[in-house]
């Protein structure tokens, strides 16, 4: 019987729960011992001039090592110039996950200008952290404040540019102009701007790095998702052969697409360890991190849906306006991925997108669980809810007409993406029939005619997710079976509480019948590890586990041989029993030969195999979220009472793991629709600051989730998997979203923006109420 | 100033500035880095230690206010055998932990929950975790773990 | 995230930590749980150079049936008032009240007295003390005195203690009237009261409406004259200065005034 879609628990818990994770700032090596601590004087203003920086008292001050300014930045190669006038940037390079560079290149420390609050200005080195606070206190930094543009629409009007060269906020407009033809030849149709708010990833464990230059090489440790990419990254910024440099990512506390490579203060506390010789270590604080770290979301969404009266949706357009913050440092990655997604799971004949990216005065924006689909889910859910109240009818139903159906797979959608396999239809009923649908809407209306102040509300979210989005780059492995019987795999993926270990040693152990206890799994540190891409984009079991899988085929290919030779026998008789784990002639088993004994007999270096799955495609996962709320109408509270899901993402290797990722997606996907909102005053400051304002779902405000299981295999790679990490989050968010709409929409109510705070949700009743029918 | 406390059973003490936290001396002086700093603003919960025997967010805390009491941190729930605490047999058993940042924090929030309310009821349980975050569980199974290992202590 | 440096003393009597913050005037602080002081001080918003532990003062730790009052020792922690049988029967505005500051951890650390002293508008606390019409008790350079709860708040985190002074004693009269209710109002469980109200009797006080906690007369009048629950409800706001912050808007919070005391004022007469 195979291991795989068995209860395993993990491997990483013992270690986890009894001495705790190691991750940077808990980092205890030799070369550490006498490292400085650095501390960074960020801006406090979000658009200003640096007109002068006066160290002087820093440095003076007690176990200061070392005070850093711009000035100091000499022994690094030049950025590359700006583009030339009227130059055209290769056609998909607007998309690609890169910064845009040119004018709107990002320096590393600030140079004669500010653009967000948080942005590093200076480096303090001090003996102690405690120093470092003091110290940096006492830099001094002058500052001539430029107007801010800290919203959408300030952005756009331009009157304050923050790339004065580039002559506009709007850094891209791609896509063409709308076409009203398609939307002009529908019975109905509804149009409407949303916002998907700015959201703060919040990792539980900040952005931490530790660098040492010694003997002409570079080490980093950095709480990264992906160590070989960040090489190539400091490489770059550095001038340096990737060969002087090992990147170590060990235990990483969360990341949630926020950690992807080394951003701007991670190469900054490499260079300075090289700039002064001797070997520095970071932790940013909370404070830091909810301006420092990068910001997720941020988009303004133009929707129109259009169809017929019975329900068949013929037409829709998502406009994208993407906050980028104050540096692109994604190009159009996002807004693409939101275009790419935009029509979800449904078979609509017109589908329109476009989008601008926009710079502001605040931090910048990059991936976040999801980076860029969940805001495609949430606009077309919202979309297809609103064109349902229009209509008056049922939104289950209206998706029910209007999901691809089975026979259209592969199915090239209007927004250019083609997914794999599905059974739309099949997981929605699975909620409804799991949710007692039909009950539900029943108390419903018992409710509403009774007029209770506590209403209930039930939403649907009905989503497909592109995962692997870079397949072509595909993922490393190396197994190697030692002498001794034991295994040990090298992969490129990198865990950040994902569970990889106990994966890829489940998916060895199913192959080569090598025990779960002698198995190690080694990731994140270059030097063992030199290629690889990391954890991102959900990716890692259908490439990275592909590619264990594949090494393990390549090494029991080896071990026949050897063990053919050992036994005397012809490979085609030999058999390996994976249940004992030993090599035998078939129908023999006296012959039989263990991994220890054959590894020993194949030479000093045991069996070894590497693989690269680089021949696997997107794949595509769906599902349909059912959210119940109830609200109370009086104080507009919410409280989300149920939550059942269909996650479809093939079939489940590890249901523990699988849980778990459903799990946290869909808390963080209800924190969206319900709490979470970073937050700027009009001249760029952060109001939601700490974790006092920005407001983190906990467990009280969160009931068990329901899973229902459902798992329809792609053939994008030999393990028939898709990817589960950011599903939860895709079909949470506008579950929850439209279950607290539909608990007040016989009040009036037609559209509420995330995140739905009591406040919100009280002004929108009002609003209603107020003018009446709709608004 | 001098600092001494009794940490996982054994007398710690130190020569530290006035001003240092409780979880710094916990990490820097006692060694013991289990117990983590998830922000500056006593929301998190990842810092939580015992305190003579309750729970406590030792970020939120002087070292000079533990002088002469007694901490237990993660570090020392198992056993002097090796054998773990029900309370982190639970979290494994029940995929309480992925990332591992918060878990320390709040396995020890866990372990004073039920020492004040050895049987509690599933809300009981969310309320009273209210001040640890979790941001990759979603604390579906993290609840399970609380309510296995209560349980597990109600049978033996 | 750090403090700036300070000089830290423990004091061992009460005396000894009045002596001990009297000399160092207006840089020294009293430390009891620390749970509202050392926030502020991790994000260097205040900045004392002394900090008076008086955190191990067992004299300041109690709570005791006094016949017609019931004492409560300043450094008692939210935690044991919660927790407090005597309370429960007695004070259950008070245990109930206690028992939902902060989470578990905070309630283990955090005291009634360093909680009054703070004065933070949207602490529970002190409008239960309001609507408990409590005394509380101080001692300072020139001895002991007893401030009405009603005189206490004074502004934004000011209160009538004088520098030097610290509480130690708050004395509640048992409650003639049995009904009592408390309504916290947040998004998170976690948070600060958006809104709060107190209810004992015929008293009713508001959290978070103002500066300080407020007593809200129109409806305890509208009580007191026989009115409805949802009538003297109606006047939950008057009197009050509520602020817009990033929660709330000021006529949000007047809103919601008015809901939760109908609800509390329903629920303590039910």
């Amino acid at each position: 019987m195979s291991i795989l879609g068995t209860r395993v628990v993990r491997t990483e818990d013992p270690r986890l729960l009894t001495v705790g994770g190691t991750y940077v700032d808990d980092l205890r090596v030799p070369e550490l011992a006498q490292a400085a601590r650095v501390t960074f004087v960020r801006s406090p203003l979000a658009h200003a001039l640096i007109t002068g920086i006066d160290v002087s008292a820093a440095r003076e001050a007690p176990g200061v090592v070392a005070v850093l300014t711009v000035a100091d930045i000499d022994d690094l190669p030049p950025p590359p110039p700006p583009p030339e006038e009227g130059a055209e940037p290769p056609p998909g390079s607007e998309a690609a996950p890169l910064p845009l560079g040119g004018h709107w290149a990002e320096p590393l420390l600030a140079v004669d200008r500010v653009r967000f609050v948080g942005e590093p200005v200076a480096m303090v080195l001090t003996d102690e952290t405690y120093q470092g606070e003091d110290a940096a206190e006492l830099v001094s930094v002058d500052y001539e404040p430029l107007p801010a543009v800290a919203d959408f629409d300030s952005g756009l009007a331009g009157h304050s540019l923050l790339f004065p060269a580039a002559g506009s906020n709007v850094a891209l407009t791609i896509g063409a102009a709308a076409d009203d033809a398609a939307f002009d030849a529908c019975d109905v149709v509804v149009e409407r701007t949303i916002i998907n708010q700015r959201l703060a990833p919040v990792p539980m464990e900040g952005r931490a790095t530790a660098a040492l230059w010694a003997d002409g090489k570079l080490t980093v440790w950095v709480s990264t998702q992906n160590a070989q990419i960040s090489r190539f990254i400091l490489a770059g910024a550095f001038g340096l052969d990737p060969a002087a440099i090992r990147v170590v990512a060990p235990d990483v506390g969360g990341a949630f697409g926020a950690k992807i490579g080394a951003d701007r203060d991670a190469l900054l506390v490499a260079w300075a360890a090289r700039h002064t010789g001797r070997a520095v270590r970071w932790a940013e604080t909370r404070s830091e991190n909810l301006v420092g770290m990068t910001h997720g979301r941020a988009q303004r969404q133009h929707l129109k849906i259009g169809g017929t009266r019975d329900g068949r949706i013929l037409a829709y357009r998502n406009v994208v306006l993407q906050d980028t913050g104050a540096y692109p440092r994604m190009s159009g990655f996002l807004p693409f991925l939101t275009g790419l997604m935009a029509s979800g799971p449904y078979d609509i004949p017109t589908v329109q997108t476009a989008y601008q990216v926009l710079v502001t005065n605040t931090t910048p924006i990059s991936a976040y669980r999801g980076a860029g689909r969940p805001e495609a889910t949430a606009a077309v859910e919202r979309a297809v809810d609103l064109f349902a109240t229009e209509i008056g009818m049922d939104p289950a139903q209206v998706r029910r007409i209007n999901l691809v159906p089975p026979d259209k797979f592969p199915y090239s959608s209007g927004g250019g993406a083609v997914y794999d396999t599905g059974e739309y239809v099949a997981a929605l009923d699975k909620v409804l029939a799991g949710a007692g649908y039909d009950e539900l809407r029943a108390e419903q209306a018992r409710r509403r005619a009774r007029g209770d102040t506590l209403q209930l509300g039930i939403g649907l979210g009905s989503y497909v997710e592109i995962t692997a989005a870079d397949a072509a780059g595909g993922e490393t492995a190396r197994v190697v079976v030692h002498d001794n019987g034991s295994a040990t795999v090298y992969t490129g993926s990198s865990a950040h509480g994902q569970g990889h270990h106990t994966a890829w040693a489940m998916l060895l152990h199913d192959e080569l019948g090598i025990p779960m206890d002698d198995i190690t799994v080694v990731h994140g540190d270059t030097d063992l590890i030199p290629f690889g891409t990391g954890t991102y984009a959900s990716r890692s079991l259908q490439l990275g586990g592909t590619a264990v899988r594949n090494a393990a085929i390549d090494v029991k290919e080896q071990a026949k041989g050897v063990a053919a030779a050992m036994l005397e026998a012809s490979e085609a008789d030999l058999e390996l029993n994976t249940e004992r784990g030993v090599w035998q002639v078939r129908g023999d088993p006296a012959s039989s030969r263990t991994w220890a004994e054959v590894a020993a007999h194949a030479g000093p270096q045991g069996l070894a195999a590497d693989a690269n799955f680089t021949e696997g495609q997107p794949s595509f996962p769906f599902g349909t979220h059912l959210a119940v709320v109830e609200v109370d109408t009086e104080t507009g509270k919410v409280r989300l009472i149920r939550h059942v899901t269909v996650d479809d993402a093939g079939p489940v290797v590890s249901p523990l793991l699988a849980e778990g990722q459903r799990h946290g997606g869909i808390a963080q996907g209800a924190a969206q629709a319900l709490l979470e909102e970073v937050v700027y005053d009009a001249d760029g400051n952060p109001v939601t600051g700490t974790l006092v304002d920005y407001a983190i779902i906990t467990a009280a405000e969160l009931p068990s989730f329901e899973l229902l299981a459902s798992e329809t295999p792609t053939k994008a790679n030999p393990l028939g998997v898709k990817g589960i990490g950011e599903a939860g989050t895709i079909g949470a968010t506008p579950a929850v979203q439209n279950a607290v709409i539909d608990a007040v929409s016989h009040l009036g109510v037609r559209h509420i923006d995330m995140p739905a705070t009591p406040a919100r949700v009280w002004a929108a009743i009002n609003e209603a109420s107020a003018t009446g029918e709709g608004q | 100033m001098k600092v001494t406390m009794t940490v996982n059973g054994s007398q710690v003490d130190a020569e530290v500035p006035d001003r240092t936290l409780l979880v710094h001396f916990l990490r820097d002086q006692a060694g013991l880095s289990a117990t983590n700093v998830g922000c500056d603003t006593s929301s998190c919960g990842a810092c939580t230690v015992l305190l003579d025997g309750r729970s406590v967010k030792s970020c939120t805390l002087l070292a000079a206010q533990a002088d002469g009491r007694s901490v237990v941190t993660l570090e020392g729930l198992a056993n002097g055998d090796g054998e773990l605490h029900p309370v982190q047999r639970a979290f494994r058993a029940e995929h309480g932990l992925q990332c591992g940042f918060c878990t320390p924090g709040m396995v020890m929030a866990t372990v004073s929950l039920l020492e004040e309310n050895p049987a509690p009821t599933e809300e009981e349980v969310r309320t009273a975790l209210e001040g640890n975050l979790c941001r990759c569980t979603g604390y579906h199974n993290i609840v399970r773990a609380v309510l296995a290992a209560a349980g597990e202590r109600q049978a033996s | 995230m750090i403090p700036a440096p300070f000089t830290y003393r423990r004091a061992w009597s009460v005396d000894e930590a009045v002596d001990l913050v009297a000399r160092d005037g207006e840089d020294a602080k009293f430390l009891a749980g620390g749970h509202s002081l050392l926030p502020l001080m991790k994000l260097r918003l205040a900045v004392p150079q002394t900090l008076v532990d008086i955190g191990r003062l067992a004299e300041l730790s109690y709570i005791r049936d006094e016949g017609d009052h019931i004492a409560v020792g300043a450094a008692t922690t939210h935690g044991e008032l919660a927790g407090s049988g005597l309370l429960a029967r007695e004070l259950p505005l008070l245990s109930r009240a206690a028992g939902q500051v902060g989470d578990p951890q905070v309630r283990h650390c955090g005291t009634i007295g360093g909680s009054l002293a703070h004065a933070d508008p949207a602490a529970d606390l002190p409008a239960v003390v309001l609507t408990l019409d409590a005394t509380l008790v101080a001692r300072g350079p020139s001895g002991s005195r007893e401030i009405a709860a009603a005189d206490f708040f004074r502004g934004l985190f000011e209160t009538a203690l004088e520098p030097g002074e610290l509480l130690t004693e708050i004395r509640v009269h048992k409650p003639a009237a049995a009904g009592w209710a408390f309504q916290k109002f947040n998004k998170r469980a976690i948070d600060w009261a958006i809104v709060g109200v107190a209810v004992q009797g015929n008293r009713v006080s508001l959290v978070n409406m103002g500066q300080t906690p407020v007593r809200a007369a129109g409806v305890e009048a509208a009580l007191t004259g026989g009115a409805s629950a949802r009538d003297a409800a109606a006047h939950a706001a008057e009197g009050t200065s509520a602020s817009d912050d990033l929660n709330a808007t000021r006529a949000y919070r007047e809103h919601l005034a008015r809901v939760l005391v109908r609800r509390a004022v329903e629920a303590a007469q039910a």
